[in-house]
């Protein structure tokens, strides 16, 4: 195996730079690795190979012409396959549209590409980013690097897989409601969903368009600065897209420094229904963050126990719009039209066969939720629940400077086991839920394993909008503490795979 | 708040456009049904001077300078379409026969 492929982003950026190692080294590295284990752990529905050696080479030949790289030029990345890609397949995890090629690119895509880093390939994902686990992929599951058995999260975990069996130093995920941090979590690395507005949605297949947001994943907290500030800023081409600048995210990472700040940790988050070793290393990140000088304060969200709920009928409102795009018309695959039947009866018996089980529910949900005579008892009444939601959030931040809770109540759970009890799936992102619904940004970062399992355990992080910033400081400032305590990485501690 | 039935479910499948099969419409009823019941969970809070909220940004009327810029080309719009004729995506016929 090679050293490459254990390096941090940023390091990589800097041995390209100084032309220790070329770009294309670096990329071959990665593209030998995910042919030996991603057999196993299936992060990669699409690998670029002839994509990734050109960008990489196109780094080459700037370095030799001692032009001024980006911070992350000819580091290796994957990307959600739910990222429309130029010339790349983009499917969503979804039979629907398997063999689609985007004739453009997502503006996260283009930040990418200008930036010289190095897209791999396309990563697995829940179907149109509907689930927990990854298993709802039409592609088959992706495999926790931790134990092959165990889920990697979802609905990005191809991403975070792909980063935690060192498949790629960065990946991109999307968070609707924990699809980035639930899965960095139960992987052991690090994933960030900014605050909503702060990266363009431009290209991104739209989920729930109220809570989507895309962000950076990473196996330490620079790394994911370093990626979040090339992806993030204003998009003309996302109305939703806040015009203010981008937080500085690195100068934040690199300060890690706690002193004298408040952290709140939500009183509702914790407890009943959480894992025994998740609250363990819960309880012992509390204690560390008192040790560097912040000061830690309960604080009660008393709307959040009914944030699950209002969630589970604002996604599939939106998703039922959202998705209705996807009848085989315009793209994707058309299924029974044989001359006979009516543009009804072929978009009904296309959705049908592209559809897997959950994204069918979901939008017979929604469309449940949005009928007449249903509309105020669901939809509205959810509406007003993310109101209180976020004066939660508002009480809360006007006497904190940063909330804290687990990421996720659980560690991974094995393959299969809550694939057809939908209530089971939806309570993973029990605690990340609440901050889509307020359009906060929240980070999960690795703080040991649970004693009784040797798994990952996440610790969420949650700032005021657009105070992305405070993320990578707090996150950092334990981190720093963490890698003196466990001797190096938590991601050294992870089994090797089999074929490495 | 009501439970949903298989007759339901066909219903809210039609309007979805999704042909669901017949000998499946009972298992989904039966998980939207305990969906529902745990869903309707909203109503535990008093919301009743809460104004709803539809999105976390407030915006209104989001513009930009009307200036021509590069587009998709006819070809490449076509490219993913399953159907193409003459330029244009080819769809089933769109009116009963009569």
């Amino acid at each position: 195996m090679s050293d490459l492929i254990k390096k941090d982003a940023s390091e990589l950026a800097g041995m390209v730079a100084s032309r220790e190692v070329s770009a294309v080294e670096v990329a071959q590295a990665h593209l030998d690795r995910i042919a030996a284990v991603d057999g196993a752990v299936n992060a990669f529905l699409h690998v670029d190979t002839e994509g990734a050696l050109a960008s990489a080479s196109a780094v080459d030949a700037k370095v030799k012409a001692g032009e001024q790289l980006s911070v992350l030029a000819g580091v290796p990345l994957g990307l959600k396959d739910i990222l429309a890609t130029n010339g790349l397949p983009t499917t969503c995890g979804s039979r629907v549209l398997d063999g689609w090629i985007p004739p453009y690119d997502a503006t996260v895509v283009t930040k990418l590409r200008e930036a010289g880093i190095v897209i791999l390939g396309k990563t697995n994902m829940d179907e149109f980013a509907m689930g927990s686990s990854t298993e709802h992929s039409a592609f088959g599951p992706t495999h926790n690097p931790w134990d092959l058995e165990r889920i990697p999260g979802g609905s990005g975990g191809g991403s975070s897989a792909c980063v935690s069996a060192f498949e790629a130093p960065l990946a991109i995920g999307t968070d609707t409601g924990g699809s980035i941090r639930q899965p960095a979590a139960v992987t052991g690395s690090v994933g960030v969903k900014p605050t909503y507005g702060g990266v363009s949605r431009y290209g991104i297949v739209a989920l729930a368009s109220s809570l989507d947001q895309a962000g950076p994943c990473a196996r330490n907290v620079l790394d994911t600065a370093l990626l979040h500030s090339v992806i993030a800023g204003h998009d003309p081409m996302d109305s939703t897209s806040i015009n203010s600048p981008v937080p500085d995210v690195i100068a934040a990472a690199k300060r890690a420094d706690i002193k004298g700040m408040k952290v709140g940790v939500i009183k509702e988050l914790g407890g009943e229904g959480y894992q025994a070793g998740v609250r363990t290393r819960f309880d012992e990140s509390v204690a560390l963050i008192e040790s560097l000088g912040a000061e830690v304060v309960e604080v009660s969200c008393p709307s959040f126990p009914a944030a699950l709920a209002a969630y589970y009928l604002i996604l599939p409102s939106e998703a039922s719009s959202n998705l209705a795009k996807f009848d085989g018309i315009r793209f994707g695959n058309r299924v029974g039209d044989d001359g006979s039947k009516s543009v009804e009866q072929v978009m009904s018996e296309t959705r049908a066969a592209g559809f897997g089980p959950e994204v069918t529910r979901r939008i017979i949900l929604g469309t449940y939720a949005l009928s007449a005579g249903y509309y105020d008892a669901y939809y509205g009444q959810a509406q007003k629940v993310r109101t209180l939601i976020k004066q939660d959030f508002d009480a809360s931040f006007a006497k904190v400077d940063v909330l804290i809770s687990p990421t996720a109540p659980t560690t991974a759970f094995k393959i299969g086991e809550k694939l057809d009890d939908p209530l089971a799936m939806y309570l993973n992102d029990v605690a990340t839920i609440p901050v889509n619904m307020a359009g906060l940004p929240g980070m999960s970062l690795p703080i040991g394993l649970a004693p009784e399992d040797n798994l990952p355990v996440g610790l969420q992080i949650i700032a005021p909008a657009m105070a992305d910033d405070r993320l990578y400081n707090v996150g950092a400032a334990i981190e720093r503490e963490l890698l003196t305590k466990w001797g190096g990485p938590i991601l050294g501690l992870a089994p090797e795979l089999a074929g490495a | 708040m009501s439970g949903i039935s298989q007759e339901d479910v066909a219903h809210l499948a039609h309007l979805a456009r999704i042909d669901i099969p017949t000998d499946e419409l009972g298992h989904y009823a039966k998980q939207l049904d305990a969906i529902l019941n745990a869903v309707a969970e909203v109503s535990s809070l008093d919301t009743a001077d809460v104004v709803a909220m539809s999105h976390p940004v407030p915006m209104t009327n989001v513009f930009r300078e009307d200036t021509p810029g590069v587009s998709l080309t006819a070809e490449q719009a076509l490219s993913g379409a399953p159907a193409v004729e003459d330029g244009r995506f080819r769809v089933p016929r769109i009116l009963d026969e009569e």
